[in-house]
């Protein structure tokens, strides 16, 4: 293999472009950004970088010795694959790679129709966080739509700026489907504790606007249920859509992501898949699905890496299921796989306090653990319940 | 000279933080005592409340693994490594060697 392109630059394609020299791979590594920045972490866009307390410079993803080891192509676009050839068609150009990465992610979803509407945002790349943090001047209303992980990090970055948000969830409970119906009400408390205003049970009809200058800016934000809710800024945090359309006729992309193996290998031996835009099979049960999560793209680098440099499966992914939010001057962690119907036991505190530890557990064992502001409960309870392969020194 | 504990209250698989010019995080990786600076390079986070695997430790927040005998981070997302300190063992105790800090490998 002489050259790797890897298409997609933020987190999954740096660790990947890391994860190629780490693993010996002496040839050409390319890496190629549709967004003209240099590759930033992500996680810091909802929270510190938002808020005003992070430098551009803090989301830095490679050094220059990493930086030094790898071709760039920033501001450019992969428009097609032809993996046969070993073609990858760019919107300035071609590349011939015989080793090809797909880490193109994907793009938030926005209401229909608002997508020129001034003062309407959503949350996925750099410049989504900047236009947004200026418009969080004192003063403002806010509505988030969406009460996931983005949306209630961006309602508690604004109360911390002394805003009015209100947050709209779709569901009975934000998160419930993450975290079952006991601890999505205890995060759910977290927002009425510090001053956001959470309406569930709220779809959204529409948006009312008025002229402003050549468009349109946001009011208020229209409720299926009736009524409407003031609004000078509304951020919609309501999932995204994997990135796949430039695979079209490459015969990779399905309409859920790219379908892997359990190894990160695609259809074709020489392309992989990592990180949001992957439909990874499970090593267990062999169905495919994706982890819109940092340390998934962090952890399916070095495994679609090997296999890719082997030519052949070596390594299954295995994943940690752990995510991490930070909302509200705390910290909510969780690892492993909850499903509907396992048994929340608290084991530190209790779900009503500001911190507190419990585990899922089903037919006599851990399926996930949970901690809310405990990082070293939350530590043990991870060790008592998973074992994880030991690093390579 | 800092007193972190007896070696009786620091078995292997647990770590304790003590104070000192900065935090430090003190461990007993399967029987070998090391001696780290406890807030992650990454993000505020204390190395103390972290996953122990081998000479590893895990941040408890987002999973930057620091090789406990050089600092070193193997995995984003810290890039810069943390400071390490002598430990020594005197008639039962640990101590860290805190005032000859030495710069990380």
């Amino acid at each position: 293999m002489k050259t790797v392109a890897i298409v997609g630059a933020s987190l999954a394609g740096a660790r990947t472009a890391q994860e190629l020299r780490a693993q010996g791979f002496d040839g050409r590594v390319v890496l190629i950004g549709e967004e003209p920045h240099l590759p930033y972490d992500r996680p810091p866009l909802s929270k510190a970088f938002l808020a005003g307390t992070a430098s551009r410079e803090s989301l830095e993803l490679l050094d220059s010795d990493d930086l030094g080891a790898l071709e760039l192509r920033l501001g450019t676009r992969a428009e097609r694959l032809d993996a046969a050839a070993g073609r990858l068609v760019l919107s300035d150009g071609e590349i011939a790679a015989d080793g090809i990465v797909v880490a193109t992610g994907g793009r938030a979803r926005r209401l229909p129709g608002t997508e020129s509407v001034r003062g309407v945002h959503v949350l996925r790349t750099l410049d989504d966080a900047s236009a947004l943090r200026e418009e969080l001047v004192p003063g403002v209303q806010v509505v988030v739509v969406g009460g996931g992980f983005i949306g209630a990090e961006v309602a508690s970055t604004c109360r911390t700026l002394g805003l009015d948000v209100t947050v709209l969830e779709a569901l009975e409970t934000p998160l419930v489907r993450v975290l079952g119906p006991q601890l999505a009400q205890a995060c759910a408390r977290l927002h009425e504790r510090h001053g956001t205003t959470l309406r569930c049970h709220a779809a959204v009809d529409g948006l009312d606007t008025r002229a402003d200058g050549a468009g349109r800016r946001v009011t208020g934000v229209r409720l299926a249920s009736g009524g409407t809710l003031p609004a000078d800024v509304v951020v919609t945090g309501i999932g995204m859509v994997p990135a796949t359309e430039w695979l079209s006729g490459s015969g990779l992309a399905a309409a859920g992501g790219v379908p892997t193996s359990a190894g990160l290998v695609t259809e074709l031996p020489n392309v992989v898949a990592v990180g949001d835009v992957a439909a990874c099979a499970s090593a267990e049960t062999g169905r495919p699905q994706r982890h819109e999560h940092w340390t998934n793209a962090s952890e399916q680098a070095p495994v679609a890496v090997a296999n890719l440099l082997a030519g052949h499966l070596v390594r299954e992914y295995r994943p940690s299921g752990y995510v991490w939010s930070d909302q509200y001057s705390g910290t909510l962690q969780l690892a492993g796989h909850p499903e509907p119907g396992d048994e929340l036991v608290v084991t530190e505190g209790t779900a009503s306090d500001e911190a507190f530890a419990a585990t899922f557990r089903r037919d006599g064992r851990t399926t996930a653990v949970f901690a809310l502001n405990l990082p070293r409960a939350f530590t043990r309870l991870r060790r008592q319940a998973f074992r994880r392969p030991a690093p390579v020194a | 000279m800092l007193r972190a504990c007896t070696v009786d209250e620091l078995p292997p698989g647990e770590s304790v933080r003590i104070a000192g010019p900065e935090p430090i995080a003190v461990f007993n990786a399967d029987g070998e005592l090391y001696a780290i600076s406890d807030t992650c390079t990454h993000q505020d986070a204390s190395l103390a409340d972290g996953w122990l695997e081998g000479c590893f430790v895990e941040c408890p927040l987002h999973a930057a693994l620091f090789d406990l005998r050089t600092g070193m981070p193997s995995c984003l997302p810290a890039k810069q490594p943390v400071r390490t300190y002598p430990v020594l063992v005197d008639d039962g105790v640990i101590y860290v060697r805190a005032e000859a800090a030495e710069d990380a490998a």
